[in-house]
């Protein structure tokens, strides 16, 4: 025990000097020479000097010496290890080397121990700030009481904050856990562990809590633990909800379009989840043919395409069947339900039923965690198309005079027609417009999802949904259904799972519109009644 | 006395189509179980087994034209009513295997072994008795029908939004009845049946018998479904069909009209559903697909709707279609029923049947009720 304190104190001094001086080689020379004499003492001293000298071969050595793989030439005093497959190598320059009669430096468990000591202070003492943080996170982690005097040496001579932190969090596990620390120390830790916060933290509060005799300690780790508990799951609430945003922002990009084909022409187009397809794989075509030289401009390239072949697509629907069906909207339902099979085939005849590989440009990967929150930048980037197209629409539909002929279509197609609106004219471009902004829908979607011919598919029943919650009257409608139908669904899933939370919105919306059969927002006056 | 009055109803066309039906009943067992096999007339057991499940598909069919070709509910759910139909029977064949399954476990069906479950759940309880598991089979779907249709009626949602909701409510059973939890099989469903009522399954002459069985019920669907279309009430169906509002204000309780026959129709598509597993041997949560429902629909739009005998006509149609292409050319199966889907409502929006009897008819104008399922512009639905 002596020994050991004695090693440490040593050790500590050596790295208060290293701490300051840069790597010496005559530090290495003169611990390499030490472990020539083959004696404990001399060995614990050069075991010191080799931590703080900061050679590259030192942590080599050190393992060598504890595993028994070190050896000197009683001749040359030169020292050698070999490494864990019998390789011999030159301490001094960690060359490979090769010598004909070797010794063993012997090792007892005192200079084992200084050796593990000093191993994890040499991490604990790395040049780089981040090493060193995850040093201290891994002393954290393991809560070693031996590690303790590392730490606090460590920390006495941080200089930069962040790391400062972790080694007092890792001092603060320590003391926690360790029986010989005091009272005062103890309260200490529990105050920072609670300043930490986060789930190791709460479980090592928890078993602090269950393992005090009642006292001040357990008081302090209980309510540290509460306040821990409370706090996480206020971080995991605002997480949920900001899947549930994101989940928001994609159903808003795939209902809008139907909310608005909906709305002018009253017929819900069935092959609309398909145009979000098209939209998806107008991705995957502009990235196969752009050069890779601007390939980050892949998906700014891809939005106004997307919009104009899934626009076209859906221009060409409504001219070649649906203006046939008008007035017929249970017809229009099954013919474009039709129209989407077709689609469908067509696109895993020409692609392939397997899904295609959409890259991420490179602003929209990577994430960032803000206090608890995990946000990536992907998602981000939806939520804001989605607030884009949004406030675009509602500009196109209250500014312009084609809007506001939409508008006056929406509200009573026969006075709209008697006005001198070509009510024709007005579907087709509606129709237009809906499926144009599915497309922009389905460059979105091919950044979070498969591009496979069944993509809509998967979209098409929560779309109607929210456009049945919102109602048809307006487009804060369905921004409001979309953002109670998204969130409520994140919101459920961590109590019910995701398959039942989706099951009980859907009674619920079966229940919903029990009591408002037209949505949120509905159309008032005459044009609702049948 | 009822059947009496039931064949006086008959117009020619129905008759001819029972008269064909029970013709088929005796005739196909016949063919397929007593003639030698080098027979040209001799029809193969797997063609017994597939002419046996279009029946199922055409009994489906006249249910869902009974409410979508007289009242105007166009159900995209009626999947929904048929598998549920099917899951009743399923567990039925399921608790008749008994101790010859896997894990020999002469109470648990393979899957709730497997699943380390000790005792049998309540929703399984009774199914081992056939009387209650048939009545199992038209209180399932008739009552998802009934709590359904009652919401649904009585708040008026109707047109495109009823059409959806249905659609939600079969893709929501879809979902639940995929989970293992759920108690039903999960995604595997039930198959594996050996027997029913002590006569095992896989044998020629049950297949036979089961097609014969097909035929006298679907024949016993067409006489009540005729019933009630030509009956007073059926006169009011067709009313709330071409005008709601209207027959709303003379004081009819539309809902309570709607809400009948849509449980007489979930109910008829239960016991398709039921006589259905039996013959293919297999019952799994994609038979609650939303897909298979709208292709139910086509079905009845390719025969013709609001004719009964047009929609078990193209349920057969399409589906003969469906075997074919899927094993000639698979790459087109689903551009062919696309392009059915898009021209048959373009083209053809009385059907095929539709099509025929006008023809005949060339001088008489087209039927008033008819005509007028194009509601008046202006009428936002």
């Amino acid at each position: 025990m002596l020994i050991r304190c004695f090693a440490t104190l040593l050790v500590l001094f050596c790295l208060a000097l290293a701490s300051n001086v840069p790597a010496r080689a005559d530090a290495l020379d003169s611990a390499l020479a030490r472990f020539a004499a083959d004696k404990f003492p001399e060995s614990e001293k050069a075991v010191g000097e080799l931590a703080a000298s900061g050679a590259p071969t030192a942590q080599k050595i050190l393992e060598a010496l504890s595993d028994n793989r070190l050896y000197f030439d009683p001749s040359s005093h030169r020292i050698y290890f070999k490494d864990v497959n019998g390789a011999l190598f030159d301490a001094r320059t960690g060359d490979k080397a090769s010598a004909p009669s070797l010794k063993k430096v012997r090792v007892n468990n005192g200079l084992r121990s200084a050796i593990d000591a000093a191993l994890g202070s040499m991490t604990l003492a790395a040049p780089d700030p981040d090493k060193r943080i995850a040093a201290a996170e891994a002393v954290f982690k393991s809560r070693d009481v031996k590690a303790l005097a590392n730490v606090e040496a460590a920390l006495a001579r941080e200089n930069d904050p962040r790391a400062a932190e972790a080694l007092r969090q890792a001092r603060a596990a320590i003391q926690l856990s360790s029986p010989e620390a005091s009272e005062a120390d103890r309260l200490a830790a529990i105050a920072v562990l609670k300043a930490r916060g986060d789930q190791d933290a709460q479980s090592m509060l928890d078993a602090a809590a269950q393992k005090e005799q009642a006292g001040p300690v357990r008081t302090a780790a209980q309510a540290a633990l509460s306040a821990i508990q409370f706090r996480l799951a206020l971080w995991s609430g605002a997480q949920n909800l900001w899947y549930g945003l994101s989940l928001s922002s994609v159903l808003l990009l795939a209902a809008i379009g139907l909310a608005i084909t909906f709305g002018v022409m009253g017929v819900i187009n069935m092959a609309h989840g398909e145009m979000v397809m098209l939209g998806a794989y107008t991705v995957f075509v502009v990235q196969s043919v752009l050069p890779p030289s601007l390939s980050e401009w892949s998906l700014a390239i891809s939005l106004p395409l997307a919009f104009l072949v899934a626009g076209f697509v859906g221009v060409l629907i409504e001219r070649l069947v649906i203006q046939f069906l008008y007035g017929r909207p249970l017809e229009t339902l099954l013919a474009t339900w039709g129209v989407s099979l077709i689609l469908q085939q067509a696109v895993r005849t020409a692609f392939g039923a397997n899904n295609r590989q959409v890259s991420a440009p490179h602003f929209m990967s990577g994430g960032a965690t803000v206090g608890g929150l995990e946000i990536t930048t992907g998602r981000l980037w939806i939520i804001c198309l989605a607030a884009i197209v949004f406030v675009a629409l509602q500009l196109v539909l209250r500014l312009t005079p084609f809007g506001l002929r939409m508008r006056a279509v929406t509200q009573n197609r026969r006075m709209a027609s008697a006005m001198g609106i070509s009510v024709g004219l007005i579907d087709m471009l509606a129709f237009a417009l809906g499926s144009g902004i599915a497309g922009i829908a389905g460059v979105a979607l091919s950044q979070i999802d498969n591009v496979s011919p069944n993509l809509g598919q998967g979209y098409i029943i929560d779309s109607f949904m929210v456009v049945v919650l919102g109602g048809v009257g307006n487009l804060w409608g369905t921004l409001l259904g979309a953002l109670t139908l998204g969130i409520a669904n994140k919101l459920l899933e961590p109590f019910a799972g995701a398959v039942l939370g989706k099951i009980a919105l859907l009674v619920f919306i079966i229940l919903f519109i029990q009591k408002r059969p037209r949505g949120l927002f509905a159309l008032k006056g005459r044009a609702v009644e049948a | 006395m009822i059947a009496a009055r039931l064949f006086a109803r008959l117009d020619r066309l129905g008759a001819a189509f029972i008269l064909v039906l029970l013709a088929a009943a005796f005739v196909v067992p016949v063919l397929a179980l007593a003639l030698p096999r080098q027979s040209p007339l001799f029809i193969p057991p797997y063609v017994v087994a597939l002419l046996g499940k279009y029946l199922c598909y055409a009994m489906l069919a006249l249910a869902l034209d009974l409410v979508w070709g007289y009242c105007g509910i166009l159900s995209l759910g009626h999947g929904a009513f048929f598998a549920l139909g099917g899951y009743a029977m399923g567990m039925y064949l399921m608790r008749q295997i008994g101790a010859r399954g896997v894990y020999a476990n002469p109470l648990l069906p393979d899957f709730m072994v497997f699943l380390n479950w000790h005792s049998l759940p309540v929703a399984w309880w009774g199914f081992n008795f056939f009387p209650y598991a048939m009545m199992m089979v038209m209180l399932a779907p008739g009552v998802l029908a009934f709590a359904f249709g009652w919401f649904a009626f009585r708040s008026r949602v109707n047109g495109v939004y009823l059409s959806i909701i249905t659609q939600a409510m079969t893709y929501a059973l879809k979902l639940a009845f995929f989970r293992n939890d759920f108690g039903f099989g999960g995604n595997n469903g039930l198959t594996d049946f050996k027997d029913i009522l002590g006569i095992p399954l896989q044998t020629d002459a049950t297949r036979a018998g089961f097609f014969s069985l097909s035929a006298l019920f679907l024949i016993l669907a067409f006489l009540v479904a005729k019933a009630i279309v030509s009956s007073k009430y059926g006169k009011a169906l067709i009313a709330v069909r071409d005008a709601e509002s209207r027959i709303r204000f003379l004081g009819y309780r539309v809902e309570n009209y709607k809400l009948f026959v849509f449980v007489v129709s979930a109910v008829i598509a239960g016991i398709a559903g039921a006589l259905y597993v039996p013959q293919v041997g297999i019952i799994n949560p994609s038979e609650f697909d939303p897909a298979n429902s709208i292709e139910a629909v086509i079905w009845v739009a390719v025969g013709g709707r609001g004719t009964l005998v047009g929609a078990a006509l193209g349920a057969a149609l399409v589906n003969f279609a469906k075997t074919y292409f899927t094993g000639a050319l698979p790459e087109y199966w689903l551009f062919a029923l696309g392009a059915l889907f898009v021209l048959t409502t373009l083209f053809l929006p009385r059907g095929l049947l539709g099509l025929v009897l006008s023809r005949r008819e060339k001088p008489a104008a087209p039927p008033p009720a008819l005509k007028a399922i194009e509601p008046q512009p202006g009428a936002a639905e």
